[in-house]
């Protein structure tokens, strides 16, 4: 099929960036999106033009590396994958496809479709772990009981990869439903009691530091989550912040 | 007012004043409610509710501060998320994946604040007047009975104060559509039984309760 691209290109975060648009042609519907971008690059560096920057690693929606907002959506028109998913089948001949990087202020653009997502490695960092000694006398996690259905829950928001959809998929560029994500898989599990407290405060005011959005539950951010987590770790998260909140240290 | 406070705070405080707003909704309904079964009864409540210090000098400004506090968190709230989204995107599609009425909610509050304003022009300023500044506290007419109905169906006789009424309600409709239910996932509760029932109850709020409203006033527009 042949395609027109209209793709963000900014050569630096200082740079002002505008739409660009190519032409591709040629293009197998099998082809993933990223390996269509390929495609794009191989013919820009040949023609001596700057390949356009994108972000990708495993390339099998596991790493959460990949990310683009494709045609108003992030991750594309396809539900419950991520942008190295998406395939061309997707979209017909002729079709013009409009690809541009997560916006949001917390993400500043550095180079292209490639966004500086560590304000959520900072938030991550903020509380979204357990403290446990590796002395050799660990207990073993198999050895403590924790109901099925409460592991499968935390299994579900451990799914999160991180990409940062949601708040691309915000309107208010909100990091909520990733930050619920966080707190929940440790909040519904035995190992997580011992932090709770200050992991859910401290995730919190780091979003906030990050300069995310307000959460107003539209909901778009479970829509478009390539794991399809459930806006029910907000409210989660929301249990856990009113209940830390009235905890003395 | 929201410097200090988490945007988690900030959410369920923006619940919490919802709540109370929806509270008083329901019994402003039904006291409304009254006019079209009884006329005197209607009066009496009326005259209860405008006359009681507990709810004149307590429950009176506990809900005007309600009002103001949910109207200005949701202009502070709108004011931080445009920030956090200063380069918009060339194509969006945000119907894709949210509701129109969840995306909306500042356009459809701030229009429920104008009809406010009209409506506390209509009744409640000049019942204040009346009250407190020319301390009429009977609320008699010269003629000796009760003034309340009276002064309901005379500012249901102009059809374009009625139709305007009438539109204001379609958007208290379509923000208590999203604002029901978005109320319950913001203070924590989510469940896989009751959620579904509390969307659906918020539908029928959302939909009853603003038309009861539009149908009191019809109902004195046509018998006037």
């Amino acid at each position: 099929m042949n395609l027109t691209l209209k793709i963000w290109r900014q050569k630096n975060a200082n740079d002002k960036g505008k739409m660009v648009s190519y032409n591709v042609t040629d293009i197998s519907e099998h082809m993933s999106f990223l390996e269509m971008l390929d495609v794009l690059n191989e013919e820009l560096v040949a023609k001596g033009e700057e390949p356009v920057a994108f972000d990708h690693d495993c390339r099998e929606g596991i790493c959460g590396m990949c990310s683009l907002h494709i045609n108003g959506e992030a991750h594309g028109p396809d539900r419950g994958i991520t942008t190295c998913q998406l395939h061309m089948r997707m979209f017909k001949d002729g079709d013009t496809i409009h690809i541009e990087p997560f916006r949001a202020k917390a993400f500043p653009v550095i180079k292209d479709l490639i966004v500086d997502r560590s304000a959520f490695d900072r938030i991550q960092q903020a509380g979204g772990y357990i403290s446990v000694n590796t002395s050799g006398n660990t207990q073993d996690a198999n050895a403590i009981p924790i109901p099925k259905a409460d592991a499968d829950l935390s299994m579900d928001a451990a799914t999160c990869i991180g990409c940062g959809a949601c708040v691309a998929s915000c309107k208010n560029a909100s990091a909520m439903l990733f930050v619920s994500a966080k707190v929940s898989q440790y909040a519904l599990l035995p190992q997580g009691q011992v932090e709770a407290k200050d992991r859910v405060l401290n995730m919190v005011n780091q979003m906030d530091k990050e300069g995310f959005g307000n959460c107003t539950n539209t909901g778009a951010c479970e829509v478009e989550c390539p794991k399809n987590i459930s806006i029910s770790n907000i409210a989660r998260m929301n249990r856990e912040y009113l209940s830390a909140s009235m905890k003395d240290d | 007012m929201a410097k200090g406070m988490t945007s988690v705070t900030r959410k369920i405080l923006m619940a919490l004043s919802g709540f109370f707003l929806l509270v008083f909704l329901l019994q402003h309904c039904a006291i409304n409610f009254l006019s079209v079964i009884s006329p005197d009864t209607f009066n009496e409540v009326s005259h209860f509710m405008g006359t009681n210090p507990l709810i004149q000098f307590l429950l009176q400004p506990v809900l005007a501060f309600g009002l103001v506090f949910h109207l200005a968190m949701g202009i502070v709230l709108e004011l931080q998320n445009r920030d956090a989204r200063p380069v918009k995107y060339a194509v969006n599609k945000p119907g894709e994946n949210a509701s129109w009425v969840s995306r909306n909610m500042i356009i459809t509050g701030i229009m429920i604040f104008l009809f406010l304003l009209l409506h506390s022009a209509d009744f409640w300023f000049p019942e204040l007047k009346v009250k407190y500044i020319d301390g009429d506290m009977t609320g008699m007419t010269a003629e000796g009975h009760f003034r309340y109905y009276e002064e309901l169906q005379h500012q249901f006789h102009n059809p374009i104060r009625v139709g305007l009424y009438a539109l204001s309600f379609v958007f208290l409709s379509l923000h208590l559509m999203h604002g029901f239910q978005s109320a319950f996932q913001s203070v924590g509760f989510q469940h896989n039984k009751y959620t579904p029932i509390i969307k659906k109850l918020g539908t029928i709020y959302a939909i009853v309760i603003p038309a009861a409203f539009v149908f009191i006033a019809l109902y004195h527009f046509i018998n006037a």
